[in-house]
C-alpha cells in the first residue's frame, strides 16, 4: 500500500474517532476537541490527494479550513464559557433547556 | 295607476301607525311621557280616516264604487310574474279596519294611564302602533304575499307583546309557545299559496276569486288548499288543536289582551277565510272541517273556562269559544254572519277585558277571582261595563251579541251541506248548550268579583276617568251595537259577501225572548250554583272529580302536545346533538386532533436534549444523503 493509502486511512481513522467523540461524549469540550479532530482529518485527507494530483489546490484549501477552525474555536470557546457562567457546568446534558 | 286622493289617504292610513312605531321607538326613554298620547293619535287618525274612506265606498246606503286600490309600487319581478305592494279597500276591508282603527284607538288611551308606571312605556306604544300597522297591512293587502307580511307582523307584535315583561320567564316562555304555534299554522299559509300559485298562475286575491281562475282549480287542489288556508287560520285564530297558546298568551298586559288577543288579531283568521271563501266553497269537505272544529273548539273552550279562577284566563276561554262560534258560521257559508260576530265580540270583549284589567288595576295586580269580590261598591262603573258585556256576550237581547249569536245558530240550522246536514239536529243542541255554559261562566265571573264581600287583603279603588271613559264607550257598543248595525253591516258587505235572506227575517219580539232563552238559563244556573259558594269547582267535587280535573287540565291537551309534538321533537334534537353533532361532527374533529396528537408525541421522542443525539442524526442524514446524490 503506498503512503497516499496509509494517509487516507489515518484520516478516515481520525474522522471517525471525532465522529464518535462528538457523539458520545458529554463535556463540551471534548466534543469540540473531537470536531477539532475531524476538521484535521480532512486536512490530512486535502493534503494526501493534493500530493497525489500534483495539484496546490488541497494544500490552499487546508489553510482556508485552518482560518476556519481558528475562527470556530474563538467562537466555540467562547459559547462554552458563558455556557458554563450560566449552568456552572460544560456537560451538554445539563444544557436542555430547549427540549419540547 | 293615476293615484287621487283617496288613494294617497289610503297609503296614509297605513304608513301612519308604522311611523307612530318608528318615533315611539326611536325616542325610546325620551318619550316615556309623549310615545302614549303620540301613538293613540296616530290610531284615532287612522279611524277618522277609514271612516272617510268608508263614506267613499258608500253614499247612503248604496254602494258607490267597489273597491279603492292604491299601490306603494312594484315589489318584485320573477319571469312573468310581478308582484306589486297593493293595498285593496272594500266592504270587508273597510269593517276590518274600522274595528281594527276604532278598538285600537279606545284601547290605546286606555293603555296610557294603565301603563303609566311602566318603564318600557314607550317599547310599549312602538309595539303596540307596530301591531296596528300589521294587522291593516293584513286586511289591506290586495295580493297574498302583502297580506302574509302582515299576518307575520301580527305575529311578531304578539310574541313581542306577550313576552313584554321579559323578565319573568314564563312570561318569555308564554310567548314563545304562542309564537311557535303561530308558525305551524303559517305552514298551511305558504301551502295555500304555492297550491294555489301553481294552478292559477296568481297570487293576487281579485285574480285569484275570479271565476275563471277558479274554474282552473281542480278538486284535489280545492281540497288542498281550503285545508290549509282553514290550518292557517285555526294558527292565527286559536282554534281546535292550536288553541292552547292563548290562555297562556294572558301574560302579556291586559290592554294587549284585549286589542291583540280579542278584538282583533284573533280574527285575522276569519278575515282570510272570508276573504278566500270563493276558493274554500269549491269543496263541501273543506266547509264541514270548519265546522266542525269551531264546535269542538267552543264547546272545549267553555267548558275549560267554567272551572278557570284567573280572571283573564276566563275571557281567555271565552275568546277561544266565540272564535269557535265564528267558525261555525263561516263553515256554513255565513261569511258576513261570521263578519258581524268579529264586530260584536270586538265590542263586548275588548270591554270585557279592559274592564278586567282595571279590576286588576283597582286592586294591585290581582288577578285570582278567589281573592277578589264586592267590588261593585268600589268598582261602581267597572261593574256596570262588566256586567253589561256579560249581557251581551250571553246573547240576551237587545244586547249587541245577541243578533250575531242567533244570526250563527240561524246559520247551522239553515245550511245544507251534505256532510253536515245528518248531524244537523245534534249539533244544534251542542251549540246551544254551549251558549248556556257562555252565559254560565260569564255569570260565575262576574258573581265572583264583584258581588258578595271582598275577599283580597288590598284595598280596591275606582280607575280615573282616562281609563273607565273608553271601556263606559265600548260598554255602550255592547249595548246597542248589535241592533244598530245589525242591517246596515249586512247590505254593506252584499257586495263582497251575499248575506242569506233567512238571516235577515228575525226580527219579532217572540224570538228576541225566545232567543234570549239560553243566556238567561246560564245565568240562573250559575247564580244557583254560585249563591253562597265561592267557586263552581267546589260544587264539583262531590260528583264529578274526573270531570272537574279534566277540565282543569284543559283536556290533557298541552300533556297531548308534550307526548305528540314536543317529546318527539325533543329527542330527535337530543340526538342530533349528541349523537350527529357531537358523536359525529365533533367525533370527526376530534379524531383527526387525535391522530395529530399520537404522531407530535412520536416526534417528541426523538428531540433528547442531548447533543450528541442530535449531532448522530445529522451525521446519519449527510451519509444517507451522500448515498443518494453519489
Amino acid at each position: 500500500m503506498s503512503v497516499y493509502g496509509l494517509c487516507i486511512i489515518l484520516s478516515l481513522a481520525l474522522f471517525l474517532i471525532g465522529a464518535v467523540g462528538v457523539c458520545v461524549r458529554r463535556n463540551a469540550i471534548v466534543v469540540f476537541m473531537c470536531i477539532e479532530l475531524m476538521l484535521n482529518a480532512v486536512n490530512i485527507a486535502f493534503v494526501a490527494f493534493s500530493r497525489l494530483h500534483g495539484g496546490l489546490d488541497g494544500q490552499v484549501a487546508v489553510f482556508f479550513v485552518m482560518v476556519i477552525a481558528a475562527a470556530e474555536s474563538a467562537v466555540g470557546l467562547a459559547i462554552i464559557l458563558s455556557v458554563f457562567r450560566s449552568f456552572i457546568s460544560v456537560e451538554t446534558s445539563d444544557v436542555s433547556e430547549l427540549k419540547w | 295607476m293615476v293615484m287621487g286622493n283617496v288613494e294617497n289617504l289610503l297609503l296614509l292610513l297605513v304608513s301612519l301607525p308604522l311611523f307612530g312605531a318608528a318615533v315611539s321607538y326611536a325616542l325610546g326613554l325620551r318619550a316615556r311621557v309623549l310615545s302614549g298620547p303620540l301613538a293613540t293619535l296616530t290610531v284615532a287618525v287612522c279611524f277618522g280616516i277609514a271612516i272617510y274612506l268608508t263614506t267613499e265606498l258608500m253614499v247612503g246606503s248604496s254602494i258607490q264604487r267597489e273597491a279603492i286600490v292604491a299601490s306603494f309600487g312594484s315589489w318584485l319581478s320573477v319571469g312573468n310574474v310581478t308582484l306589486s305592494f297593493d293595498l285593496y279597500f272594500d266592504a270587508l276591508s273597510a269593517v276590518m279596519c274600522l274595528v281594527i282603527t276604532g278598538i285600537g284607538a279606545l284601547i290605546h288611551l286606555y293603555s296610557i294611564q294603565y301603563m303609566a308606571s311602566d318603564e318600557g312605556v314607550a317599547r310599549y306604544f312602538g309595539f303596540l302602533n307596530l301591531f296596528v300597522f300589521s294587522m291593516l297591512l293584513l286586511v289591506l293587502g290586495k295580493n297574498l304575499p302583502v297580506v302574509f307580511i302582515g299576518w307575520e307582523g301580527v305575529g311578531l307584535c304578539s310574541y313581542l307583546l306577550i313576552g313584554f315583561w321579559y323578565k319573568k320567564t314564563e312570561f318569555v316562555l308564554a310567548g314563545q309557545k304562542a309564537f311557535v304555534m303561530n308558525r305551524l299554522g303559517d305552514l298551511g299559509f305558504i301551502i295555500a299559496m304555492a297550491a294555489l300559485f301553481t294552478t292559477t298562475g296568481t297570487l293576487d286575491i281579485v285574480e285569484l276569486t275570479s271565476p275563471e281562475s277558479l274554474a282552473r282549480i281542480g278538486e284535489g287542489v280545492a281540497l288542498l288548499a281550503g285545508l290549509a288556508l282553514f290550518f292557517a287560520a285555526t294558527g292565527k285564530s286559536a282554534q281546535f288543536p292550536l288553541f292552547t297558546w292563548l290562555p297562556d298568551a294572558m301574560a302579556g298586559p291586559t290592554p294587549v289582551s284585549a286589542l291583540i288577543h280579542a278584538a282583533t288579531m284573533v280574527t285575522a283568521g276569519i278575515y282570510l277565510t272570508g276573504r278566500m271563501h270563493p276558493v274554500l266553497e269549491l269543496s263541501p269537505q273543506v266547509l264541514s272541517v270548519i265546522t266542525w272544529t269551531g264546535v269542538i273548539t267552543a264547546f272545549v273552550a267553555a267548558t275549560v273556562a267554567l272551572v278557570q279562577n284567573d280572571i283573564k284566563k276566563v275571557l281567555a276561554y271565552s275568546t277561544v269559544s266565540q272564535l269557535g262560534f265564528m267558525f261555525i258560521a263561516v263553515g256554513c257559508g255565513c261569511y258576513s254572519v261570521a263578519l258581524f260576530h268579529v264586530v260584536t265580540h270586538a265590542f263586548f270583549k275588548a270591554c270585557l277585558f279592559l274592564s278586567a284589567g282595571s279590576v286588576i288595576y283597582g286592586c294591585h295586580h290581582e288577578q285570582d277571582m278567589r281573592r277578589m269580590g264586592g267590588l261593585r261598591k268600589s268598582m261602581p262603573i267597572t261593574a256596570a261595563t262588566y256586567a253589561v258585556a256579560c249581557l251581551a256576550i250571553a246573547g240576551i237581547a237587545p244586547f249587541a251579541g245577541y243578533f250575531s249569536k242567533h244570526a250563527i245558530i240561524d246559520s247551522l240550522a239553515h245550511n245544507s251541506n251534505v256532510y253536515l246536514a245528518p248531524f244537523q239536529g245534534g249539533l244544534q243542541i251542542v251549540v246551544t248548550l254551549i251558549a248556556v255554559m257562555t252565559a254560565g261562566y260569564m255569570a260565575r265571573s262576574f258573581f265572583m268579583t264583584f258581588m258578595g264581600s271582598y275577599r283580597g287583603e288590598a284595598t280596591p279603588h275606582e280607575v280615573p276617568v282616562i281609563m273607565w271613559g273608553p271601556v263606559v264607550v265600548l260598554a255602550i257598543l255592547s249595548c246597542i251595537g248589535g241592533w244598530l248595525l245589525h242591517d246596515t253591516l249586512f247590505s254593506f258587505l252584499d257586495a263582497v259577501v251575499r248575506t242569506p235572506l233567512f238571516i235577515l227575517q228575525h226580527q219579532s219580539l217572540t224570538s228576541y225572548v225566545t232567543g234570549s232563552l239560553p243566556g238567561v238559563l246560564g245565568i240562573v244556573l250559575a247564580y244557583s250554583l254560585l249563591v253562597r259558594v265561592v267557586s263552581l269547582t267546589e260544587k264539583f267535587q262531590s260528583w264529578g272529580w274526573m270531570v272537574q280535573k279534566l277540565w282543569e287540565r284543559k283536556y290533557y291537551l298541552d300533556e297531548l302536545y308534550d307526548v305528540v309534538v314536543v317529546n318527539p321533537l325533543r329527542i330527535t334534537g337530543r340526538f342530533l346533538a349528541v349523537g350527529v353533532s357531537q358523536g359525529l361532527v365533533e367525533g370527526f374533529g376530534r379524531g383527526v386532533a387525535f391522530f395529530v396528537q399520537a404522531l407530535g408525541e412520536l416526534a417528541r421522542r426523538t428531540t433528547t436534549g442531548l447533543v450528541g443525539g442530535y449531532a448522530l442524526y445529522m451525521l446519519l442524514a449527510i451519509a444517507v444523503l451522500i448515498g443518494i446524490l453519489v
